[in-house]
């Protein structure tokens, strides 16, 4: 079956344990994420999360379902077909010397990233960008030699209204049965 | 007015109604234990090990319908509840599970007793808390009893560290719960039951395989009316036995590795599988590449994640069984079968699964139908796990609902006692016997010690043929009878259940079977049977691991015989 790259929003609670719980589930069920990247959102209380995972569609749907039953997370969908923008962030220190700099700081402007620290034989770039984006200007600088490097992972939002993981925060309404 | 965290656990139980605790206590839930007094209408069961605590909660919870509780110390405590709560998680039983936990202080420093336990309950619990603020405590308590039994009920634990206990705070039991993250899906989708409404009318050959689910959902009398609307012959997975009543002309009992051969060749024949409150297992598809290979699936389950896990599903229902079938028997055309049910009838003929060959020895299958015959299938069984559970949910006939308590998916030699115990408490008006084997009986025997104290009525008889019968039985079949760590020396368990204050019986003989069973059952307390049965009988039919559901070993007389080929008909010419 086609495995493609699929990206999951997810809206969780902001307790202790909860990164602990998926990344559990993710492991004992065996599927194989590609990134996560988690933190604050605009509703208190509550983080967003996206998840990468490559898999066939099947195995997919079993990651978000299995996801979706755990009680801290609210809510969660595969965004994939959606139209999204989707960004990472990478910081790279590359190996410098004084014949290199020049042509490195080239480089860096032509995919507008930032040179954020210079030291006596390397600078660190900053860049944002689609994972395409950050491969490519990777693959330009480690001709030059990469000391470090960083990736945040992706996070993804879909285009234009309301998104659709949102959630309005209400108690909720399950009764235990008699 | 201000309270201990440690009544406030109890009040907020008393308030969900608990009615028995099964525990063990120690050093970090002293507090609880001193609170305990206080609150009489908490009646507490002292077991003999933790385990037997969660096996005990187990089987109450599902002989109930009710929440069972265990409680246990710290540490040691805490780790023994463990297969006790994932055989609870992996049967879907409710159950909340208290554990104490090192003072607040201590937490993260590998204090004495101290164990993250909700660290390692993490996998096989539905959710667990740590209480960290005794103000937390009747919330977390609303919510736990909450998630055990709505949705798909499972085990929830609640971790409470021994300072939260003794911590005094204001005591208000919460009206509403605030779980954002937790909507089970009751109604069924109605655009979905429509399609299987349709499938359903159309369909040639349907079988119905039902399982636990119906059960926990109290659907018995809609999964009577669905099979009997429509006259579709229904199987049961082994959990699902008792969820519609053997003898009824329709039902053609449990299928899978063990299950009845005209079971499995129903299903593996069939054009159309109406599969409710059940998952899939590996013991009940077999080799799931040639799982039902003409059939359409319909699957109705509250659980979403269990659609599409195992099987591809054709028209997926998620929501309660109970509810479901209420809503999918409104349009159900009034059908007959009339083939396809003769069909099925032959080969009910043609493969008598469950027809117990003529012997002089004591044979188990012999045991378990008189305990049938002479509870004239009125008692609840529990079973241990490996052959002693697959006899005895063969050759008792199971007519009324929920009568047989067994571990599934876990498979959890040991369960059969403590859970016997747990069902009595929660059944005291029903006889309960347990069918059990004496490896399995062994693995929990100390809880003898639990039914006499608190005088629990359990019939126990045990399989006894001095082995670790079905791993000798894979060792017949498929290690060329290498027996390797299967033969088993028993104590003289007449002489042990003296030890433990309790009457027992040995039996060696077909014609003091039914004696002794009646002599057990007119004994008012806890009653044990040796049964020395048959050393190396084998449970048939078999359908070997890997193997596809119609390749089954039948053996009357022992003697193989593969029915694979004449089985696989094509659907045209049934």
């Amino acid at each position: 079956m086609a495995t493609t790259k699929h990206t999951l929003v997810a809206l969780v609670e902001d307790k202790p344990g909860v990164l602990n719980q998926m990344a559990s589930l993710f492991r004992r069920r065996g599927f194989n994420i590609e990134s996560i990247a988690v933190g604050h959102c605009e509703l208190p209380h509550l983080s967003r999360m996206t998840i990468v995972v490559g898999g066939a569609t099947t195995m997919v749907e079993q990651v978000r379902k299995q996801l979706d039953k755990l009680v801290d997370v609210v809510k969660v969908s595969d965004i994939t077909g959606d139209k999204l923008v989707a960004r990472e962030l990478a910081l790279i220190k590359v190996k410098t010397t004084s014949a290199t700099r020049s042509e490195i700081t080239q480089i860096v402007d032509i995919f507008r990233a930032n040179i954020i620290d210079v030291g006596s034989d390397s600078v660190t770039v900053e860049v944002t960008g689609d994972e395409n984006k950050v491969d490519s200007l990777l693959d330009l600088l480690s001709g030059f030699g990469i000391k470090e490097m960083s990736r945040t992972g992706r996070i993804a939002m879909t285009r234009g209204g309301a998104g659709r993981i949102s959630v309005k925060k209400k108690p909720s309404e399950t009764k235990p049965k008699k | 007015m201000k309270m201990s965290g440690a009544q406030i656990l109890c009040e907020s139980l008393a308030k969900e109604g608990v009615e028995v605790i099964f525990g063990f206590p120690g050093g970090a839930v002293l507090p609880i234990y001193d609170a305990l007094p206080q609150y009489p209408q908490l009646r507490h069961i002292l077991v003999r090990h933790e385990q037997g605590a969660a096996h005990a909660a187990d089987g109450y919870a599902r002989a109930t319908g009710k929440v069972g509780v265990c409680m246990a110390t710290s540490g040691p405590g805490a780790t023994n509840l463990v297969t006790g709560i994932a055989n609870a998680c992996l049967d879907s039983s409710s159950m909340v599970a208290i554990t104490g936990q090192v003072a607040r202080p201590f937490i993260g420093k590998d204090a004495f007793q101290e164990v993250d336990i909700t660290g390692i309950t993490l996998p096989i619990t539905k959710h667990n808390y740590l209480i960290l603020d005794a103000g937390l405590m009747a919330k977390t308590v609303k919510e736990a009893f909450c998630l055990a039994q709505t949705g798909r009920p499972g085990p929830v634990l609640i971790d409470i560290p021994r300072d939260v206990q003794m911590e005094q705070v204001e005591f208000h039991y919460p009206r509403q719960l605030d779980l954002p993250g937790y909507k089970p899906t009751l109604e069924g989708h109605p655009a979905q039951i429509k399609k299987a409404a349709k499938l359903i009318n159309e369909a040639q050959h349907p079988v119905i395989l039902a399982g636990r689910g119906i059960i926990i959902s109290g659907a018995y009398a809609e999964l009577k009316q669905l099979a009997e609307t429509a006259q579709i012959p229904v199987v049961t997975t082994l959990l699902g036995v008792s969820c519609f009543p053997e003898s009824h002309a329709l039902s053609f009992g449990m299928v899978g590795m063990h299950g009845m051969a005209y079971a499995n060749l129903a299903l593996y024949n069939t054009d159309l599988i109406i599969a409710i409150g059940m998952r899939f297992d590996d013991r009940v598809t077999s080799k799931i590449s040639e799982f039902a290979p003409h059939a359409h699936i319909i699957h109705i389950d509250i659980d979403p994640a269990e659609i599409g896990k195992n099987v591809r599903v054709d028209v997926p229902i998620v929501g309660d069984v109970k509810r479901v079938l209420k809503a999918l028997n409104k349009l159900i055309a009034s059908t007959e079968h009339t083939d396809w049910l003769r069909q099925v009838e032959d080969w009910r003929k043609e493969h008598p699964s469950i027809e117990i060959r003529d012997s002089t020895s004591l044979l188990p299958q012999y045991v378990v139908s008189k305990i049938h015959e002479v509870t004239k299938g009125e008692a609840i069984i529990v079973t241990g796990v490996g052959q002693n559970q697959m006899w005895a949910a063969q050759h008792y006939c199971y007519d009324k609902p929920n009568t047989l308590i067994s571990s599934g998916g876990l498979g959890t030699m040991g369960f059969g006692l403590p859970a016997a115990m747990g069902v009595k408490v929660g059944r005291p008006d029903s006889p309960v016997w347990l069918i059990d084997g004496d490896g399995s009986f062994q693995m929990t025997i100390q809880e003898l010690a639990t039914i006499v104290q608190d005088n629990i009525a359990v019939k126990m008889a045990i399989l006894n043929n001095g082995y670790l019968g079905m791993v000798r039985q894979w060792q017949e079949m498929f290690y060329e009878k290498r027996y390797v760590a299967t033969p088993l020396s028993c104590p003289d368990f007449v002489k042990i259940a003296e030890g433990y204050y309790l009457p027992g019986l040995r039996v060696k003989r077909k014609e003091e079977v039914v004696p002794a069973i009646k002599q057990a059952m007119e004994h008012d307390g806890p009653f044990l049977i040796d049964f020395m049965v048959e050393p190396e009988e084998n449970v048939y039919p078999m359908v070997p691991p890997g193997a596809t559901l119609v390749e089954i070993i039948e053996a009357p007389k022992k003697v193989e015989k593969a029915i694979s080929d004449s089985a696989k008909l094509p659907v045209s010419n049934i």
